[in-house]
Parts: C-alpha cells; structure tokens; sequence
C-alpha cells in the first residue's frame, strides 16, 4: 500500500521558475525567447504537478528498477566487423571536407 | 612559511583492443579521417551498443596488477553533454560503480633537486573505470571551421584515478611513469604519448601544513611526462604566488602551453557542468565472475614488483639494481633472456653491464630498451664470453661498441679483432719475467717496501700482452714472481 | 483480396492466383486514392515496393517461399530502412535517407516481405493523436475529424483502411495499443527484448518495444513469428529460443484465470468504453473462462513516473540531433553554440521540446533522487504489482484507452490531458510485460473500443490464443470503416 511521506510535497509543490526553464533549454541547447520560455514554463508546471504525485510515495528499501529484466551484459568478440563507409555516412551529413564532419569554430 | 603540495591524477589509457568499446569498427591508429567511423561511432539514429569483452578483460587485468577489488557488478552511465566530437550528446562510461575499485602501485621516486636519495612510495588508486574515447576536432580544417574525425571516437578508455597521494612534481612523475610502465607491462595499453594513448589530467592544490586541503585546478591533457613536470611546477608556483598575494584559487579546468610553459584556464566549458548522469538503459548491468577473473589472471605476466623481489632473493641482486631492471617490461625481458644464456651465477654481471654501459649508450642516442641495436642473443653472446674468461672487461667493451655500431656476433668480433686474452700460464710467466726485466729498478723498490708499484707492473705486463693478458691470471703471477 | 488474412493472401501468393506485384499495386492505388485525406503513410515509393514485390515473385515462382512473402507490409517511420528516408516523425530527420536497416526491416527483407512505406507517426513516437507529426496530422479512418491515436497512428489508420496487410508499431506507453483500439485493429507489444530495436529510433531505450499491427491476432502471430528472435547488435535483446506464436491459437479457453484490476474500471472511464470491456468479459466467460478481482494498486503512478523516466532517457537519446553528421542544420547561425541551439530549436516540434526539458530538469543536479532515482523505484512497486497478480490469473483484461478516439484538436493545448489517454497502457511498459488491443465493440459516437489484454512475461502466444478464439466468437476484429 501507498504511504505518504509528508516531507516531499513541501518540496515538490512548487512550480518552476523563469530562470529554472532557461536554465533547462540551455543545458538541452535548444533557442527559446522569452515568450516560448514563459509557455513551457506554465505547461511544465502542469506536468510537474502531475509528476508530484509520485513524490508522496515511501520508497525506503526499494531497488530502482533501470530495465525490464535482471540480465546481464553480453560481450562482444574483439573482431573488427565494420567496414569503412564514409561516403555513404557523409552522403546525408550537412557539411564535410577531406571526410571531415564541419561544425563552426571549436575554441578551446 | 611552507607550502604542502597535493597531487592526484586521473589517467587515460587506450586500451590495446583491435576494436571499439561498443562497436566492431577498428581501432588503428592514423587512418583517413572518419574511415572507421562505423554507425554507432557516428551515432546514428537507431543504433546500439555492445560491449566489447577485449576491453573488459583489459580493464580486470589492470585490476589484478594493481591489486585492486574487480566489482562483480559494474554499471554503464550516460554523462550528457554537447560537443561536435561526441557524436550521440553522452558519453558513455561508469559512475557509481566502476568496474575497478580500490588498488595501489609502489612508485620510485628520484628526487629532482639537491642530494636526496631515491625513495619508494605507495599511491592509492581510487578506482579504474571504462569508458569510450571522444572524436577529435581538427582545427583550421576550413576557415572560421573545425573539422570533426571521429576515427578515435570509441576507442576504450581505462581512466585509472589516483588518490591525491603525491606531493611532489617529482612524485606525480614517477607515479605516471609507474602507471606507463604498468600498463605496457601487462599489455593493456600501448603506452603511446604522442598518439594520446596515455593521457594524464593532473589535480593540484597547495596548503599550509595541518590545513584542509585547497582548492585544486585540474591540468588537463598532459602527454608528456617533461611536460609533465614543467605544468606542475608552474601551476603550484603561481598557485602559491596567487594565495601568498591574498588572491583565492578558484577551482578550475586548465590546460598547460608547452611553447610558453604556462596554464591558462580553458575556455569553452564555461557552462556550470550539469552532466545529468543516469544508468545506461541501452546496456545491462557488467556481471563479472570468479571464472572469468581467474581465466584473466592466467594470462598475466609476472608483475614488476614480484620479478624485483626475485631478483634480488635469486640473484642476490640490490633493490635498487632490481628496480632498475624491473622499471619496464622490455628491460626485465631483455635481462631474463641474456641471464639464460650465461647462467644464474653471472647475473649480476648482467645487471651490472645493462645498468652501466648499456643504459648509458642507450641515453647516449636518445633510444630505449626496446630499440636497442644489440639483441639479448648478440649480448648475451658477449656475456658468456666474460664469464669464461675468453675476454677481459676491456676487450668486452670493445666487443660491444663493435656489436653496436657493427652487429655480427661476439665471437666473431673477438676473433677479427684478436681480442682473445691470453690465459696460458706460460705465456703471462714469460711476459710477467720480461716485464721484471726491464724495470729491474722498480722490482728492487718495490720488494724495498713500495707496494704501490704494483700497478705499474700490472699496467706494463697488460701492454706488453697488447692487453690480452687475463686480468686475474695476472696479477696472481705478478704477486707471486715480485715477492721474489 | 483486402480483406483475406495474411495466412489466405499468402495462400493466394503461392497459388499463383495474384502476384505480389499485383498485390502491391493493389494497395499502392488504394494508397493514391486515399493518403491524402488519411496521411497514413509519410513516404511511399513505388519503384522500391514493386522491385520487392517482383523479387518476391521470383521466390514464389521458385517455391522457396516463406509465410509472408510478396505481402506488402507498412513500416512506422521508426525504423531506419536502407535507401528509404527515415523521418521518425520529424523535421529533424526529414531529409535523412537511412545509410543501414534496423533488424526487424533486415527480417521482413529475409522473409520476402514488401516493405509497402513508411507510416505517419507522433514525432519521435512521442504523442497519443499523431497530432505531433511534423507531416501533419493522421485521421481516423472510421471518422476523419477524430485521431487515429498516437504514436503508431499512421500504422493503425493503414490498417484500418485497408492501405496494407499489416503493419510494425512501436510502444513506449501504449503506442501500438491505444492507436489500435482506436482504430479497431489487433495490436501486440510483447515483453520487452522479443523484438530488437537495433534501428528503431529510440524515444526511451528501456520501454521501447516494436510489435505488429493487423487485422487479427492471428495475422499478429504470423508477423510475430518474423519479427521476433535475438539480436547480437541489441544488448537488450533476450537469448531465447525461437518460437511459434501461432501454436496456441486453437487452445480452448476453459480454465482461463481472468484478472480485472479494479484501478482499471474506477474514475475516468468513459461510460460507453466500460460497457463494452465488460461485455467483452461476459462474451470470454462464456467462452469457458473465469473472472477474478484484482488489484494493481501503484497502477495509478504509473503516468507519473512514466513522465519521469520517459522523456528523461528521450532528453539523452536526442542529443545525437545536434546538426553536425546527418539530419536537419538551421540555416543561419553564429557560433557552435547557436548553431546547436537554433538547430534543435527549428528541427523538434513542441512536444519533443516539452519532453526534452522535463527529461533534462529530472536528470539535472539535485532533483535526479526526487525525480529519476524515486520512479525507478516506483517502477520496481508497479512490476510486483503484477508479479502478485499474475499469481490469481492467467490474463488481465480492460480497457486500453479511456475513451473512443477524440477529435483533432480537442486536447491540443492541455499536455497534461494528453498525456492521461495512456492511462492503462503504462504500467505495461514499465513492468516490460507483454499487452495487446483488440476491438471489442463500439463506443457512443460509432467509434472502436479496444480490449486490453495483458500477460505474464513471454506469454505471447498465449494471449493471441486468447484473442483469437474471442475473434471466432465475434467479428468486432473484421468490420470495416464504411467509406473505403
């Protein structure tokens, strides 16, 4: 049975804030003004608000479960099985030269 | 007032696997950009990763070495981060529970200043975790442009991390050159600085004695052990300066300019890291078992402390000889394969010969041990020919400087060169009468009391004999005949 | 000839009494005369079907056939297919032209299937009304104003329409399922790892699963039995022996155990839904089988923590679009930085950017105890939930979606209302249990109502057995939309 853990809805019952969300996109690199930010802010709320439920739970004890079934790892063979298919990879890619992926100036 | 120095190191080792961590693409070295990109190196959409089990067995043999805990259970773990030369956004590699735990390696330390004397120390190893190799940007590719090669993307990493158990540029350098040696030892990794196959990120920070520890900047990329050196000094000297000046170290990730000899700050992860680490969902978890360490075991050579402690038990050997001839895999081999040829009773003859003239030669033409122009055969060859007495020391030494710069064999050498000593008693009798003969004088000041003309008469019967006298044979004869 | 079971057209194939190539004409037409009100499919080529469709005909002519043959089968635009773009739904990936197939194509190719197009879907799989589709919206065959469900609705409206023999799905939280019932189809996810997601683009790697889309159960069997098997390239991918879903379809249903989850029937369901899963439940009983009251009692969590782990391991597997080595690039930028930004920006629609923030908020520092770490754990008390119940019934049955399809646009501001059509289907996910839909009636406005069916782990062919033998007691599974 559920038990509430009263702890978690002090903590969880808030909502999220401007800088929260722009923190949020920058870290996910993706472009929002100011109006977008203020939209995902108000429907994330929701969401989280949803999501809050889960907070009063009291999970003390309990292994997270990260996959369906407790198996573990195969291994591989150490053979090379691939083969070079640069032009076809590169076929598709948005900017190359001399087989060389091109991405705006990396500064170190 | 004095400054503490703490160091730890966090190393990368590529591991020697003819394939990538999670995929079947190659692994060489210097092929055309982006050739062994496979599509899980590019990461395209749709597919996985499997692990390669060459690097898992690398990665417990590491573990073995350095006696380390090899967790039953290690776990895979995404670290979220944008970079053109991470193709998927993550990396992948382990978090919570690595698949190495705690270990230690026993380092000698040579003091760079002054008179002190070479010291053993033990370091800590935190833990040794697996992970994959970023790509690599190729800068001024096209103007204002970075070219991205992900040929390296993928390899498997060992990224061994130490405890901040150095205290000393010294310490730092003899530990990353312990770990070298370890790692080439066991054959796990190439040990190739100039290709980065061993990479060291150095943790440094200063305190006063009985303080807490400082705040620590991390020197990253270092693949040179001058380099090295030369980052450390100059990192702890401007940390002191910095906090002697009343200004604060702010922890940060620095990279060191080998033109200038100087850190500097790097610029682009200025983003507070936020890596969001979760458990790989695309990996399960690394079960490890009994069998499979033992099997990896089997295949473990005899490791350099073991081989140092026999020497000097068998081989009545000192600590510092064996340490010297343990100080890497190539060294040990070439010492154990000229011992077999001349026999357990003249190794230290051995140790004697690769520590002295060979090594010196070898530093002499900037080579190491595993580009020595004399094979063990071709030395050992000579060896023998010391040990039963068929040449001197000094005729051996022109032996060698003639397999050096020559080749061919010792005993071919000794014969074109009549480097054979003269070992007949007669013939050192006659040479030692004639030499008496001579210098009639001298015998009579000698027998007088003047013992320290004994080596004239050494000196003169040796040119007489056009230095082929044997030695010992000699000076008996020498003795003998003068006490009249 | 449209309305034959896979079985009877592949019969038909081998008699020669068409040909595939016919076959596929068949639906290509009905494909032209239709898509363009429905949207099912995203990319058709004809060229490409026919030449499949001609090379299966030579197998056919040979005898060297298998069960499916020359039938022409839509792909969800999941999974990559060589020389076919491969959009998953978005801009991001509208030019990208698959370089490799995923291994479920790679089995439909090997079994001389005819891959009929790829079919409309919620961007990156993530929606339930394939509302969310930069290709727009798909329509519900049985009345164009309502969705088809998400995200495999363009599968489910193909289907339905008679636009191709079956079709592949994925689910996540109910994508094969929910859009079936809608649709009035049979669909069937099985347990987690049956079916390789070797390039299937991954939405959340460890609750992705592919499964079939058809007109019966038993056409679910026959794809089944292609689609399933391991996968050396998905370490996910379960080692069990191959095996033939079709082999309980003539079981008897007497004895069977079913479960009703009270949690499945309370608040929230839609009046004319629940008359119909009950009268389903009296049609079973019936039939030979028993009732038992059960209880799911974390089932109400589970769209909690599917908003937690969902779109967390979606906000990592999405970092790879990023512009740099394939897929959509803005086209103006500034640096690296905004190139990324802009990128991602422009390339993902409103829904995968919702999901992206919520995965990256969850996963970042300090929140990833009280977010992530809790919902693995919650998933842990969902999973026992059935492991208790599945030790008082053979099958649970109920509803799979709240309502009949809704109409498009009726809950497109409210992602929260959304996100509560999948009620039902979730936990299935979490647990990685296998659950199927089938129809099972019609709901108020004349639109389907699906059953779900959910077992015990790698009970697959018992439950098609169960839906088959309720599919020749009624014919719910064989009307279709009028119109077409």
């Amino acid at each position: 049975m559920i038990t509430y853990w009263p702890y978690y809805n002090k903590v969880f019952a808030m909502s999220l804030t401007t800088q929260d969300v722009q923190k949020i996109a920058r870290l996910a690199r993706l472009a929002m003004n100011q109006a977008e930010i203020e939209a995902a802010r108000a429907q994330l709320s929701g969401i989280f608000e949803l999501i809050a439920e889960m907070q009063a739970v009291d999970t003390r004890g309990i292994a997270p479960m990260s996959h369906a079934q407790e198996l573990s790892q195969q291994l591989r063979e150490d053979v090379v099985t691939e083969a070079n298919q640069r032009e076809a990879f590169q076929a598709i890619a948005p900017q190359v030269e001399g087989g060389l992926y091109l991405v705006p100036q990396v500064i170190e | 007032m004095e400054w503490e120095i703490v160091i730890g190191l966090e190393v990368h080792t590529q591991l020697s696997t003819n394939t990538k961590i999670f995929s079947g693409a190659s692994t060489a070295f210097g092929s055309e950009p982006n050739t062994q990109a496979d599509a899980v190196s590019i990461a395209l959409p749709g597919v996985l990763p499997v692990l390669n089990k060459g690097a898992v067995e690398r990665a417990i043999k590491f573990g073995l070495a350095v006696g380390a805990y090899i967790a039953p259970r290690s776990v895979f773990a995404r670290k979220n981060y944008f970079y053109p030369d991470l193709p998927k956004g993550y990396q992948i590699s382990q978090m919570d529970l690595p698949v190495v735990g705690a270990g230690a390696l026993t380092i000698q330390v040579e003091p760079l200043s002054g008179n002190a004397k070479p010291y053993e120390k033990v370091v800590r190893i935190t833990r040794a975790h697996l992970e994959e190799d970023a790509g690599k940007s190729v800068h001024g590719a096209s103007q204002g442009l970075t070219g991205i090669d992900l040929n390296r993307a993928g390899t498997p990493l060992l990224e061994i991390v130490s405890e901040p158990d150095m205290s000393s540029a010294a310490e730092a350098v003899a530990y990353a050159k312990a770990l070298h040696s370890m790692v080439r030892w066991i054959g796990i990794c190439d040990g190739n600085m100039q290709e980065g196959s061993f990479r060291c990120d150095v943790n440094v920070s200063v305190r006063k004695p009985g303080e807490p520890l400082g705040t620590r900047r991390e020197i990253k990329n270092l693949n040179s052990f001058k380099f090295m050196q030369q980052a450390i000094d100059y990192e702890v000297q401007w940390q002191i300066d910095t906090l002697e000046n009343g200004g604060k170290v702010q922890q940060a990730t620095i990279l060191f300019n080998p033109d200038t000899g100087e850190t500097r700050s790097m610029r682009s992860k200025e983003d507070a890291h936020d890596y969001r680490y979760f458990p790989d969902p695309d990996l399960l978890p690394l079960d490890i078992t009994p069998a499979m360490i033992e099997a990896v075991r089997a295949t473990l050579p005899e490791l350099p402390q073991a081989k140092s402690g026999r020497y000097t038990s068998e081989y009545g050997l000192s600590a510092y000889d064996a340490a010297s001839l343990t100080a890497s895999r190539e060294m040990a081999e070439f010492f154990d394969a000229s011992v077999s040829m001349v026999g357990a009773a003249h190794a230290k003859l051995c140790a004697n010969w690769l520590i002295g003239e060979v090594s010196a030669q070898l530093n002499r033409d900037g080579l190491d041990i595993a580009k020595c122009p004399i094979s063990a055969t071709q030395f050992g060859g000579m060896l023998a020919r010391i040990a039963d007495g068929t040449i001197s020391n000094s005729g051996a030494k022109e032996v060698f400087r003639a397999l050096w710069s020559e080749g061919g064999t010792a005993d071919a050498i000794i014969e074109a060169k009549g480097l054979k000593q003269v070992s007949d008693g007669g013939a050192i009798e006659k040479i030692v009468a004639e030499v008496m003969a001579a210098n009639a004088d001298k015998v009579a000041e000698y027998r007088g009391g003047k013992d320290k003309l004994f080596g004239f008469f050494v000196g003169a019967a040796m040119k007489a004999s056009q230095g082929k006298a044997n030695p010992v044979q000699l000076n008996e004869v020498l003795k003998q005949k003068l006490a009249g | 000839m449209l309305n034959l079971s896979l079985q009877q057209q592949g019969l038909a194939l081998r008699a020669r009494k068409i040909s595939s190539v016919e076959l596929t004409q068949l639906y290509l037409d009905r494909i032209s005369t239709h898509n363009p009100v429905l949207n099912a499919y995203v990319t058709v080529d004809a060229a490409k079907s026919l030449a499949q469709a001609q090379a299966a005909d030579v197998r056919l002519a040979v005898g060297a056939a298998d069960p499916l043959t020359g039938i022409p089968i839509a792909q969800k635009d999941i999974f990559c297919a060589q020389g076919w773009r491969t959009t998953c739904g978005s801009k991001m990936l509208d030019n990208f032209i698959s370089p490799y197939d995923a291994h479920v194509i790679s089995l439909f190719n090997g079994a001389g299937a005819v891959n009929l197009g790829k079919t409309n879907m919620d961007e990156f799989a993530m929606g339930s009304s394939n509302e969310t589709s930069y290709f727009g919206p798909v329509r519900n065959p049985w009345d164009i104003k309502a969705v088809p469900g998400g995200s495999s609705g363009g599968a489910a409206s193909a289907v339905a329409a008679r636009l191709c023999a079956a079709a592949t799905g994925t689910d996540t939280g109910g994508s094969i399922r929910q859009p079936a019932a809608l649709c009035g189809i049979t669909g069937i996810k099985p347990t987690y790892g049956t079916v390789s997601r070797y390039g299937m683009i991954a939405f959340a790697s460890s609750l992705d699963q592919a499964g079939p889309m058809a007109r019966s159960a038993q056409d679910c069997a026959l794809m089944l039995n292609v689609m399933t098997g391991h996968d050396a390239r998905d370490s996910t991918s379960l080692q069990r022996d191959k095996e033939d879903y079709a082999r309980d379809l003539h079981r008897p249903l007497k004895g069977l155990r079913i479960g009703l989850p009270k949690e499945f029937f309370a608040e929230g369901l839609s009046q004319d839904v629940a008359a119909c899963v009950q009268a389903a439940v009296a049609e079973y009983q019936k039939l030979g089988a028993t009732v038992v009251d059960i209880s799911l009692p974390n089932a109400k969590l589970a769209v909690p923590v599917y908003y937690v782990l969902a779109p967390a391991e979606a906000s990592s597997n999405l970092s790879r679009f990023d512009g740099v080595r394939y897929g959509y690039r803005a086209p103006d930028y500034t640096d690296l930085t905004d190139m990324y930004e802009k990128t991602r920006a422009q390339g993902f629609g409103e829904e995968v950017k919702r999901r992206i923030m919520i995965g990256t908020y969850v996963l970042s520092h300090g929140y990833y105890d009280a977010y992530y770490l809790q919902a693995q754990k919650i998933r842990r008390l969902i999973a026992q939930d059935f492991v208790e119940a599945f030790k008082q019934c053979d099958v649970i049955m109920g509803p799979t979606s709240p309502s009949t399809a809704f109409n498009l646009g009726e809950k497109g501001d409210d992602p929260v209302q959304m996100y509560l059509s999948d009620i039902y289907t979730i936990a299935v996910n979490l647990a990685g249990l296998p659950g199927m839909s089938i129809p099972c009636g019609t709901g108020a406005n004349g639109l389907p109502v699906g059953l779900q069916i959910i077992g015990d782990y790698f009970k697959e062919a018992q439950m098609l057995g169960v839906a088959h033998q309720y599919q020749l007691a009624t014919d719910w599974h064989s009307r279709a939309p009028q119109g077409l």
